[in-house]
């Protein structure tokens, strides 16, 4: 993972003009490496597919360049490009049959027939369909026809796969297999794969790293670990996963070290680097599942407090609502099981404990 | 309540069931009748005397000696009436094809405009349409005159009643009937499907040949059809370009009910050429069906 295969350097992408200008991408810059399973994760509308037809060459940047190993693709057509695409309708051709359309990307390449029938061979064994060849695009479920475009972009061996939510059409059991599936493709193949969802789950449990986007930017890139435990803005915070914001003031925690003081006095400590720069109002952000209830006699004064205000049991864990005051609100998981602490009910006086490295200082 | 709605159904058929039932089965078996029916001497025929001379005469005719030698004469009308015809679908697929690629690849606005202009030629008579062209293409017409004037001697185009000029004249009239199916076909084709040819390496050329004309290809067959059937029944326009030198089928037909007052032929010349058609269709759609897009 060191080998940068797709750069794209700034890239804006504006469509129509006058009245009707819509900037679909903003100066996005980001490296793709070498056998990487790249995701880019975003609302519908913030611009992933343009990315990816960026790359793919199906549209022209307005500015900026992709390099692909380095060169700018810049006006290279798409059949000039070793790159292949997994369309999100699939758009395999009807009126070739399974194996025709396998061959068809080696075909334009001069790959010899009897070649191309081997790696056709090889391609439907590897998603698992040899029994299909012979059959039209119409006689394959939704799930078979997903796996056939893979098939078909994977055997012209690209450099690089865009896959535009290829698995958005399928039921969910069909989905999680398709995920598995995928990632195995990419580890045995070794090519390097630029996936698009706007499932943020999907998104963590496939991706080497992940880009979370927002009308037409990367606010944050990292592996998927890093985008939940340490995520950089709110947006970010809150379209993975669950989060808390908790809005307060930059102070010295003393040792070094700084915190946040809330609104009710209350002190939170953090393990997190900001810079000594910073002043003045921040959110911070803490996943519920990283927070702990004490009983609110047990607090010292330092410890944010609140009252239960409800409690949902979901079997694996219970969910508490913590009335903080001031209209403010916190939610807390808490594993159920063994070792779980005592419950507590509607309510109740609580302290909340949380631990420096599960909050996370906002950059918004 | 499902047989009242069905026969209220059917109610809504039954104007037109009628009409062509009475107005093209009725003549239609008449036809076939006059065909089979001896012919009168001063034209009609004479009813209720069978003979089967029209079909016989179509390949033979009597010598002097009253033995039958095979007469290719009406065989070579046919033959260049399908001739023709196959020219013409040719020539109006070359002119239709890229046309309606083209209306298919504009904005959706303009497409309606231009599929508009495909059809104005309707809107004028084919007779008027005829003469115009015999205006454009005859002997120091505007086309010679053009030339001339350009420099280019032409020494007179001669090609005003040739069969070129039938063909020329026939593929105006028809390439509307070539650009609109086509056209139909090209404007369902899912552009994507353009796009995985290229993302998978194929040039324009080859993104045309593999992709985009073998999903036109009912679009193509379809126009074709609708080009050539007419065609070879065709009568005003080789009358006129052809000035009559260049007879097609329904020019026979035509002097045989006229001039040449052998009811019987014309009406037997009618049905094989109705044979001949059926003939090729069933042929076709045989074919047709054979291709993998139809198992869908
Ligand atoms: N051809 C186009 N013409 C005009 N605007 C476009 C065009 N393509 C995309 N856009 C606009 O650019 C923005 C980004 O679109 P894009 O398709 O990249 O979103 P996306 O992230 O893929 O969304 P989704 O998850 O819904 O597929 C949208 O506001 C969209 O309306
Ligand atoms: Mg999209």
């Amino acid at each position: 993972m060191s080998d940068v295969v797709i750069s794209a350097r700034s890239v804006g992408k504006t469509f129509g003009s006058g009245a009707d200008k819509v900037t679909a991408l903003d100066s996005v810059s980001v490296d793709i490496f070498q056998n990487e399973f790249f995701t880019m994760l975003g609302p519908s509308g913030c611009g992933k597919t343009t990315l990816l037809r960026l790359i793919g060459g199906f549209e022209q940047a307005t500015s900026g360049q992709i390099l692909l190993e380095g060169k700018a693709l810049n006006d290279l057509p798409p059949f000039k490009r070793p790159i292949n695409t997994v369309f999100q309708s699939y758009a395999l051709f009807p009126h070739l049959t399974v194996k025709q359309n396998i061959t068809f990307g080696l075909e334009m390449q001069g790959t010899s027939r009897k070649q191309a029938d081997g790696r056709a061979e090889e391609m439907l064994e590897l998603v698992r369909l040899e029994e299909y060849g012979d059959r039209v695009p119409s006689q394959l479920s939704g799930g078979q026809q997903q796996r056939i475009a893979l098939a078909r972009a994977l055997a012209p061996a690209p450099k690089v796969l865009l896959l535009d939510e290829p698995l958005s059409a399928l039921d969910l059991k069909l989905r999680k297999e398709m995920q598995v599936e995928l990632k195995r493709l990419q580890t045995e193949t070794g090519i390097t794969f630029v996936f698009v969802t706007h499932d943020q789950e999907e998104a963590l449990a496939m991706s080497d790293r992940i880009a979370v986007m927002k009308s037409g930017e990367i606010l944050q890139i990292g592996a998927p670990r890093e985008i939940y435990e340490a995520p950089t803005h709110r947006f970010v915070a809150d379209f993975i996963g669950d989060s808390n914001f908790l809005v307060g003031e930059l102070v010295d925690g003393g040792a070094g070290e700084r915190a946040v003081k809330l609104a009710g006095g209350s002190v939170i400590a953090l393990s997190q680097d900001v810079s000594d720069q910073r002043k003045g109002p921040v959110t911070v952000s803490v996943r519920p599942e990283r927070l702990g209830l004490i009983a609110g006699n047990d607090a010292n004064a330092d410890q944010l407090t609140g009252t239960v205000s409800t409690v949902i049991y979901f079997g694996t864990d219970t969910t508490y609502q913590i009335d903080l005051g001031n209209d403010a609100r916190l939610t807390v998981r808490m594993q159920n099981g063994a070792g779980a602490k005592a419950d507590f009910a509607e309510g109740d006086r609580v302290a909340i404990t949380m631990s420096p490295d599960a909050v996370r200082v906002l950059a918004d | 309540m499902g047989n009242l709605i069905r026969s209220k159904r059917f109610w809504l058929v039954a104007p037109a069931v009628v009409y062509i039932g009475f107005f093209m089965a009725v003549p239609l078996l008449q036809m076939a009748y006059v065909s089979m029916l001896e012919r009168g001497d001063y034209g009609g025929v004479n009813w209720g005397v069978f003979s089967m001379d029209a079909y016989i005469s179509f390949i033979f005719e009597r010598d002097l000696m009253d033995n039958l030698v095979v007469n290719t004469d009406y065989l070579e009308i046919f033959a260049r009436s399908f001739g023709l015809s196959a020219m013409t679908t040719v020539f109006a697929l070359l002119l239709g094809f890229p046309t309606a690629f083209y209306i298919s690849t504009q904005p959706q606005s303009r497409r309606n405009f231009l599929i508009f202009l495909v059809t104005i030629p309707f809107w004028t008579n084919i007779l008027v349409r005829n003469y115009a062209w015999m205006l454009l293409l005859r002997n120091g017409g505007l086309i010679d005159g053009a030339l001339n004037w350009m420099g280019i001697e032409t020494g007179g185009l001669d090609v005003l009643y040739t069969p070129y000029a039938v063909s020329i004249g026939l593929t105006y009239t028809y390439l509307p009937f070539m650009v609109l199916p086509i056209y139909a076909s090209l404007e369902k084709l899912d552009h994507r499907l353009v796009e995985a040819a290229f993302d998978l390496g194929a040039d324009k050329r080859r993104a045309m040949s593999r992709v985009i004309l073998p999903l036109a290809a009912p679009g193509i067959a379809a126009g074709s059809i609708l080009v050539f059937i007419p065609c070879l029944g065709a009568y005003v326009t080789p009358e006129l370009l052809g000035g009559g030198k260049f007879m097609m089928i329904a020019n026979l037909i035509g002097s045989q009910f006229g001039a040449a007052r052998n009811w019987p032929l014309g009406a037997g010349l009618g049905f094989v050429l109705l044979a001949l058609v059926l003939i090729s269709m069933m042929v076709y759609s045989f074919k047709f069906k054979s291709l993998p897009e139809e198992s869908r």
